[in-house]
């Protein structure tokens, strides 16, 4: 073997890596992405808000009283922001969820498909949030 | 036997293979939680006039607050998956990353047993 075949630089081939927290401003998310990192922020926000909704549903079930309390918790502004947040959360993760189930099982797996069933997970779990909204704040 | 356990010496072997059972479970449990919530979602966009008595009534019978315990357990094992997910992908410190995993399991653990306090309260 000569010289030259042995001392050939290695050719410098492009990494590609995960993109950067600081690079999510300019970078155009299709709207299966969009859905992805909602699934996975609504989850880790239930998680964490999971105590405060056994507060609830605890409130609701121990007695009279304790639900009369739960109807007043309700009313609070700030508590019904919480609570259309976390009905929304859980509606997205829902059917974010059942995307995911049609997936596994190889439905609309190619780019249209997966893109038109990305958009109507955003559009469903927002119309069930209105929804469960109107029927919270007892407008049906 | 020599050239099935070969799996080249560059190759590092790690995991315990619950990769697909942590799979399945999530996949199990998200289905008995959107049955659930198909329930509880239709009960409570067409109920009226939600009272104590009503609402108490549902869950004192015993197929619906075992209906709802299987639902929460299977929730929080759910959970539990998501969130090992979660602390895989962005906690690169193996011991924080264990310490984090604990703190997520005792927080589930917590919310398991006041679930058991809560049903069987009613």
């Amino acid at each position: 073997m000569s010289e030259a075949v042995r001392e050939v630089p290695k050719k410098e081939r492009p990494e590609f890596r995960n993109i950067h927290i600081t690079e999510l401003s300019n970078y155009r998310m299709p709207p299966s992405a969009i859905v992805s990192i909602l699934h996975r922020i609504s989850g880790a926000g239930l998680f964490l808000m999971l105590p405060f909704l056994l507060y609830l549903f605890q409130l609701s079930l121990l007695s009279e009283s304790t639900f009369m309390q739960f109807k007043g918790v309700l009313e609070h502004p700030i508590a019904k922001i919480l609570i259309l947040g976390l009905s929304w959360a859980y509606l997205h993760h829902f059917c974010a969820g059942v995307r995911h189930l049609f997936m596994d099982n190889h439905f609309a797996l190619d780019k249209d498909g997966s893109r038109m069933t990305a958009k109507s997970v955003l559009i469903v779990s927002l119309l069930l949030t209105v929804a469960v909204g109107l029927k919270l704040f007892g407008v049906f | 036997m020599a050239s099935k356990n070969n799996i080249g010496q560059n190759r590092l072997v790690v995991g315990a293979h619950y990769g697909l059972r942590d799979w399945l479970v999530q996949r199990l449990t998200g289905i008995v939680m959107a049955i659930y919530t198909i329930v509880l979602l239709g009960l409570f966009l067409t109920g009226q006039n939600f009272s104590y008595e009503g609402w108490a009534g549902l869950f004192a019978r015993q197929w619906f607050k075992l209906f709802t315990a299987v639902t929460l357990f299977g929730l929080f094992y759910h959970a539990w998956v998501g969130m090992r997910d979660i602390s895989m992908d962005y906690c690169k410190n193996a011991g924080l990353r264990l310490i984090l995993q604990v703190v997520i399991v005792m927080w589930l653990l917590v919310c398991a047993a006041w679930t058991v306090q809560i049903l069987w309260s009613v």
